[in-house]
């Protein structure tokens, strides 16, 4: 066992390990004499460099060295924590260290990769890094994560078509699954489309097949007309209010899955919207449905309220649903005359390339507009500048087909309020990160699926039901799950401190933060989500932000500033 | 030698410390005088380690965080701003405040990652090194740093820094807005005495000192020295010492 220090604690025994990785970091700097430069610091008793640490020798490596050196803090200088923490982290858990007690340097995303024509600044740096983060390791506390028990039961908010997707999936696993829509109906945006892309499936025979499952469903319980209310708890743990049409619904369920989809963009005051013979994409399937189309000369223009200083992002779904549309309209009638009118067209993968091919074949025409130069839209006419040939032309017109965005819904906000989730600049959901949990929130237990995040086609959108739900269902198939240890704590000493001022209540965001029966302070683990917000303000200086402490940090500061304090 | 800054950056795991990854992946170069400290939130970010940081020598710092709405703790970095702007009023009356910077940058931001450093580098760079940097430090700022980190820890600094978001866009337990006017004036006296008194505790760390003394050591008007005395006297952190003559000596408690 290593030595104790007076007050009874393992004195830290620090090994350092810095990774080569292949030639990402090794090429640009002496990882041997950077090694031996940990050795130097204060309470390191292991160092060497590895060519690879992340690799079966170095992870074993890292097992000996604990063995060998006795270590009770491990160091790895690599790549980021970000890819790799969890890895280095699992293996010292392997050797018996508790997995806190392993810090992260990062020399290569943030040191090598960075400064490849300075060598010997990039060097410096990581010495400084390796510097900071062995102090910090010394400073490390064995953290214990909390077990919380789960209900094997979910919400799913949107009856649109992906979140029955997700309903259905949980259903099918076996998990209790609730289902709210705030309509009177199921079906969301699939109800007002005509055909979907790209085989032209007629939606509502699409509608109707999965509206049949859900309502044949036997785990499934769907409730129309229905909004959430109130949402209190944690992961496995949420206690839901629905309100459906003014009664109260109380549920206890593990996960909640947003699927609430999105709103279409309605043109008002732009290109002379009328909904008549100036109309939206989803007026023109309405108009389709009933055989209601009799023109001669139709114009469709792109971008509507999109890809704009106000609305920068791209819809993703008008450019399909125009192709789509104007080919069921030339496939009725080739003499009928359609033009796109589009800024660029994007049809990506097979399926959509070979629609947009079929449409020219098909004699459907194609003019370029500019940003900068938007078509002029006349009585029964369309002025436009054609970008490619540099001049204006006029274009007659009997029908206008407007491809405006699908938006944020109105209700987003208070959605993301209730359940602790954020909203990205457009008011769209944002999920817990783009590539590693693209169907998380950073909340336990909420994931996100559909044209919530971003506006999406159908295939898309059913995609992503099963992704969220098979994100839930990772949670809700076990009887219990940890949570993240490294969380704000008011320790027993501190508690004297606290003068009862509430500031930490304001500002947590997760009302992770409560005051109890006794009137005292009480931070709930598995709601709090370790951002330190309340430690940073507390008044008292009382919470301590585990892992993240006010000791922790200053020592990296004090390590790279050097001055003795 | 042409001068190197040093300089500390404090980066939030979600956008900006992945926005640092970002720059690596895509080999984007910036200078290498930064050093990093990753906190979970900007919010985390205590004035306290600024100060401190300051207090080393260190050049310049960085705090970065999520853009404005797209904090991964929903609203953490609005803290982050508010911690952050009462940290620039204090160095404001050393003229060190143009040594801090806090800027928004989002995990897919590597290209800004490289540039915001980079221009804050060349910032620091331009203001050349700390006057309480190397080897022989203006100790009279060192001093200033110190009060003003004691400061901005004291419980009545922490809390209206705390409440500000909510005084402001909420209201306060009587059910009133505060305007915001009405709060920065509130705030802005706020740090004033918080300073003076703190300067006045330092001092009398050292030794005993009449009004007088103080006042010609912290440079300001005895009557206002007496004035914040009174109230350190009151919250049992000043007491009197002996009397001199006619001139009170006060100490710490």
């Amino acid at each position: 066992m290593a030595e104790k220090e007076d007050n009874g604690i393992e004195k830290p025994r620090v090994g350092v390990f810095i990774c080569h990785c292949g030639s990402n970091i090794g090429g640009l700097i002496d990882c041997k004499k950077l090694a031996e430069y940990a050795g130097t610091l204060p309470d390191v008793v292991h160092f060497e460099d590895n060519l690879y640490t992340c690799s079966e020798n170095g992870l074993n490596a890292i097992k000996n060295a604990i063995k060998e050196h006795d270590l009770n803090r491990v160091v790895v200088a690599s790549c980021t924590p970000r890819t790799h923490e969890p890895l280095f982290r699992e293996c010292i858990a392997e050797e018996g260290l508790n997995e806190y007690l392993f810090n992260f340097v990062n020399i290569r995303d943030q040191c090598t990769w960075v400064h490849m024509k300075d060598p010997e600044g990039a060097y410096a740096k990581a010495q400084d890094l390796v510097r900071m983060g062995a102090a910090k390791a010394t400073k490390l506390e064995a953290l214990e994560k909390v077990s919380v028990d789960i209900n094997p039961a979910a919400l799913v908010i949107g009856g649109g078509v992906a979140g029955m997707s997700a309903a259905l999936n949980l259903n099918n696993q076996g998990f209790t699954t609730h289902l709210i829509e705030k309509e009177d109906q199921l079906g969301g945006r699939l109800r007002s489309l005509h055909k979907l892309f790209p085989h032209d499936l007629d939606a509502a025979t699409l509608l109707n097949e999965i509206k049949g499952n859900v309502e044949k469903a036997s785990n499934l319980t769907l409730y129309t007309s229905a909004t959430l209310k109130e949402v209190d708890g944690f992961v496995g743990n949420y206690d839901v209010v629905i309100d459906q049409g003014g009664s109260e619904v109380k549920l206890t369920v593990g996960a909640i899955i947003v699927a609430v989809g999105a709103s279409l963009f309605v043109p008002k005051d732009l290109y002379g919207y009328d909904g008549r013979t100036r109309v939206t994409q989803q007026e023109l399937e309405t108009k389709m449905k009933n055989n209601d189309i009799n023109a001669n000369n139709v114009i469709m223009i792109q971008c509507v309220g999109s890809r704009n200083d106000e609305r920068p992002y791209c819809s993703s779904v008008c450019c399909m649903t125009a192709l789509t549309n104007a080919l069921i309209i030339k496939e009725k009638d080739p003499n009928t005359n359609v033009t796109i009118l589009f800024r660029d067209l994007y049809t990506p993968g097979t399926d959509y390339e070979e629609t947009y091919r079929k449409a020219r074949e098909k004699g459907v025409l194609f003019i370029r507009y500019s940003l900068e130069r938007e078509p002029v839209v006349e009585e029964d006419h369309v002025k436009v500048y054609n970008e490619y040939i540099g001049e204006e032309m006029i274009v007659p017109y009997d029908l206008l087909v407007l491809s405006t965005p699908l938006i944020a819904n109105d209700d987003n906000k208070a959605l993301a309020q209730l359940l602790k989730v954020p909203l990205e600049a457009n008011k769209f959901f944002l999920e817990a990160h783009v590539k590693l949990r693209p169907n998380d929130f950073a909340t336990d237990g909420v994931f996100i699926g559909g044209a919530a995040k971003w506006p999406v086609d159908i295939t898309e959108a059913i995609t992503q039901g099963y992704a969220a739900a098979s994100r839930a269902s990772t949670i809700l198939s076990h009887e219990s799950i940890e949570v993240e240890g490294a969380t704000s704590h008011l320790p027993e000493l501190n508690k004297s401190l606290c003068t009862g001022c509430e500031v930490c209540i304001k500002v947590c965001p997760y009302k992770a933060i409560i005051k109890n029966e006794d009137d005292e302070i009480e931070i709930i683990q598995a709601v709090c989500k370790g951002c330190g917000v309340c430690g940073a303000t507390c008044s008292q200086q009382a919470i301590v932000i585990r892992h993240f402490t006010n000791e922790q940090i200053l020592s990296e500061i004090y390590a790279y500033g050097g001055r003795a304090v | 030698m042409s001068f190197e800054p040093k300089i500390l950056g404090f980066l939030c795991n979600w956008c900006s410390y992945a926005g640092a990854d970002l720059a690596g992946v895509s080999r984007i170069q910036y200078p290498p005088n930064m050093r990093v400290i990753r906190v979970m939130c900007s919010g985390r970010v205590d004035p306290m380690f600024i100060f401190q940081a300051l207090q080393q020598g260190i050049d310049g710092v960085f705090v970065m965080g999520c853009h404005p709405g797209d904090c991964h703790y929903l609203e953490g970095n609005y803290e982050a701003e508010k911690k952050f702007d009462m940290t620039v009023k204090f160095l404001k009356m050393i003229d060190l405040d143009n040594r801090i910077r806090l800027d928004w940058v989002s995990a897919s931001e590597g290209v800004r990652f490289g540039q915001v450093v980079s221009d804050f580098i060349d910032h620091i760079r331009e203001l050349g090194p700390s006057p309480v940097s190397g080897e022989n430090p203006d100790e009279n700022l060192l001093i200033k740093l110190m009060a003003m980190e004691v400061a901005a820890g004291t419980d009545r600094m922490r809390a209206l820094v705390g409440r500000e978001r909510k005084l402001i866009e909420e209201e306060n337990a009587y059910g009133e807005l505060v305007p915001e006017e009405k709060f920065n004036e509130i705030f802005d006296s706020a740090i004033h005495d918080e300073y003076i008194r703190a300067r006045i505790l330092l001092s009398l760390n050292k030794d005993p000192k009449s009004v007088k003394d103080l006042a010609l050591e912290i440079e300001i008007d005895p009557s206002e020295i007496l004035e914040n005395i009174l109230i350190l006297k009151g919250r049992a952190q000043v007491d009197m010492q002996e009397i001199v003559g006619i001139t009170p000596i006060y100490m710490r408690t």
